[in-house]
């Protein structure tokens, strides 16, 4: 190939484009080897799931199913209550952790400590044995009951979940505060803003962007560890898709049916961890990346004619 | 950057000086980094502070806002002492809320800027003014465009910090600082993070801030902005005042073997 040098800066209006190289690509032979085997091995699963002795068409019938919804919304219930109170007692926790204060700050440790270190389906157990050791709940002028009807499935799965989460949350809290370069308190001390003033408005924003993809992954995990909640009897999704399993005889299409609508959730919050994260990730890098919805707009305002990366 | 600000603070309201400093001692556990500081800041003064690295002029400027605590001797500013009350002859320390209020008449500006990069540089200018003074959210807005049409940046308003060059991060902070009117400025080597062509610009503020009468305290590199703008020099070296006096006095004829031999590296 003959290189041409031009001797002026200004290249000549009628030059020619610059010929591209032609040369005989590498063949990949190891990557057709593996898709082939791949794609083999994905078509025997189908099979042997297909002349399985599956009863597929029930999935769909019993998908709104009354009992598996009521499950469901149950699954979702003890999720969203589980982890408001992980997340507020994750807060309190990390606080006390960093504070001055002795006592508080060894009290969150050995708080993490226990519940981080014991299985939470330990945890819910004791939670529902607990009347062994209390019989009666007395708060003297408000309340007095037997501890098995004050202890319901309900009350017992939500302190389950929700203070073994707590921990976590402390953890994951703890390590966004620490994050936050000191400079950023110092600046806003120097500017005469409070110790509470300068957490609320500098800190926990910033921490934010460290505290929630992770906490995006807790809310997720927690969708999934519920089902563990069957411990303590409480009527959750995999219940109820037992239950009508083992009423209609269909015990694995309904486990199937079970695990389609996990997937369905955990979806569902995986698109919402991911507007939120863009959210706090405000500032912090120069240019957000476009979501899908903002490049499917723009592609279609564009017009179809031009290509996709000419989207802005 | 024509516009001028009235900064009426700036002359103080006790009638001594801005800041005075008598026998501060600071250590760090074993490190020692004050040994005895004595100086006094006039009203409307530009005080520069330079000295090798590990002098302490930045622990001493940190302890003006009670950043750091000193350990001995007494530091006050404006007349009153910094972080203490004095009361029957004993000293109380004040409350955190207490600390924050005299903070607010002090302006600080770190060598790494510490722009909240979570608001943009208008809202970062109108944070303190809202969230401390309590002022209305349209007044903080227009004093904070005129302060950053006042450091060259108008059209810089709605961008975060990421997206400033390091200069222009710099002349935000001032800009932040000035926001809350403050009667004292201390710059923490302001231009030490900087690519050198993005140095004057930021040393084109300060000066105008200095010829609008700001009392500012600069820990500095800048020997050439110390000799053009400041109105008294201290050198420091090892957790003492060497040697002090008028920048081109201090600058063209050093007295002390110390003071030579830094001035013959950074010169």
């Amino acid at each position: 190939m003959s290189v041409d040098v031009d001797k002026s800066a200004q290249p000549p209006a009628d030059a020619p484009p610059p010929q591209s190289l032609k040369a005989i690509p590498v063949r990949h032979y190891g990557r057709w080897v593996a898709a082939i085997v791949v794609i083999g091995l994905i078509a025997l699963l189908g099979r042997a799931f297909a002349t399985a002795d599956v009863n597929w068409d029930a999935i769909p019938q019993y998908m709104f199913n009354a009992d598996i919804l009521k499950g469901l919304r149950n699954t979702l219930l003890i999720t969203v209550l589980s982890m408001i109170i992980g997340i507020v007692g994750g807060v309190i926790l990390a606080v006390m952790r960093q504070s001055k204060n002795p006592v508080t700050s060894t009290v969150a440790w050995f708080y993490v400590w226990f519940f981080r270190g014991t299985p939470v389906y330990v945890q819910l157990f004791l939670w529902f044995n607990l009347g062994l050791v209390f019989q009666y709940i007395d708060i003297m002028p408000i309340y007095k009951d037997e501890w098995s009807d004050f202890m319901t499935p309900f009350l017992c799965a939500l302190l389950g979940l929700g203070l073994n989460e707590a921990a976590y949350m402390a953890e994951i809290c703890r390590a966004g505060l620490n994050a936050v370069d000191e400079g950023q308190t110092e600046a806003a001390h120097a500017l005469g803003m409070s110790h509470a003033k300068t957490l609320r408005r500098i800190i926990v924003p910033q921490a934010m962007r460290v505290i929630v993809p992770p906490t995006g992954n807790e809310v997720i995990n927690m969708l999934k560890t519920s089902s563990l909640v069957i411990a303590v009897q409480y009527y959750d999704l995999l219940q109820a898709a037992q239950n009508v399993g083992r009423d209609s005889g269909v015990v694995v299409e309904m486990l199937i049916l079970a695990a389609a609508w996990y997937l369905i959730a955990t979806t569902v919050l995986s698109i919402g961890q991911y507007y939120l994260e863009r959210y706090y990730a405000r500032g912090s890098s120069r240019q957000l990346p476009l979501t899908p919805l903002q490049r499917a707009k723009a592609k279609l305002s564009g017009g179809f004619n031009r290509s996709a990366g000419g989207a802005a | 950057m024509t516009s001028k600000m009235t900064t009426t603070k700036a002359a103080g309201t006790s009638g001594g000086p801005m800041v005075k400093a008598e026998g501060v001692h600071k250590s760090f556990g074993a490190a020692h980094i004050l040994k005895g500081i004595d100086l006094e800041v006039a009203p409307r003064e530009v005080f520069c502070l330079i000295g090798p690295s590990g002098s302490g002029k930045s622990t001493f400027l940190r302890c003006i806002n009670h950043l750091e605590k000193v350990n001995a001797g007494r530091l006050s500013v404006d007349g009153e002492l910094v972080g203490y009350r004095e009361h029957n002859g004993k000293l109380y320390e004040l409350r955190d809320r207490e600390v924050a209020a005299r903070r607010r008449d002090i302006g600080m500006v770190f060598q790494r800027f510490n722009l909240f990069p979570h608001m943009t540089a208008v809202e970062n200018i109108m944070e303190a003014p809202i969230q401390v003074k309590g002022e209305s959210k349209s007044a903080a807005r227009e004093r904070a465009v005129k302060l950053l049409d006042r450091v060259g940046l108008s059209d810089k308003a709605g961008n975060y910090p990421s997206q400033l060059s390091g200069g222009q991060q710099q002349r935000v902070a001032i800009a932040r600082a000035l926001a809350m009117e403050p009667k004292l400025m201390l710059f923490d080597e302001p231009t030490s993070a900087l690519d050198p062509e993005l140095v004057g610009d930021v040393l084109d503020v300060m000066k105008d801030l200095a010829a609008d009468g700001m009392t500012m305290i600069v820990v500095t590199h800048e020997m050439g902005f110390a000799r053009e703008v400041g109105d008294s020099l201290v050198f420091m070296d090892d957790g003492v005042v060497v040697e002090s006096g008028h920048p081109r006095e201090v600058l063209g004829n050093p007295q002390h073997e110390r003071t030579k031999s830094f001035l013959s590296k950074v010169l």
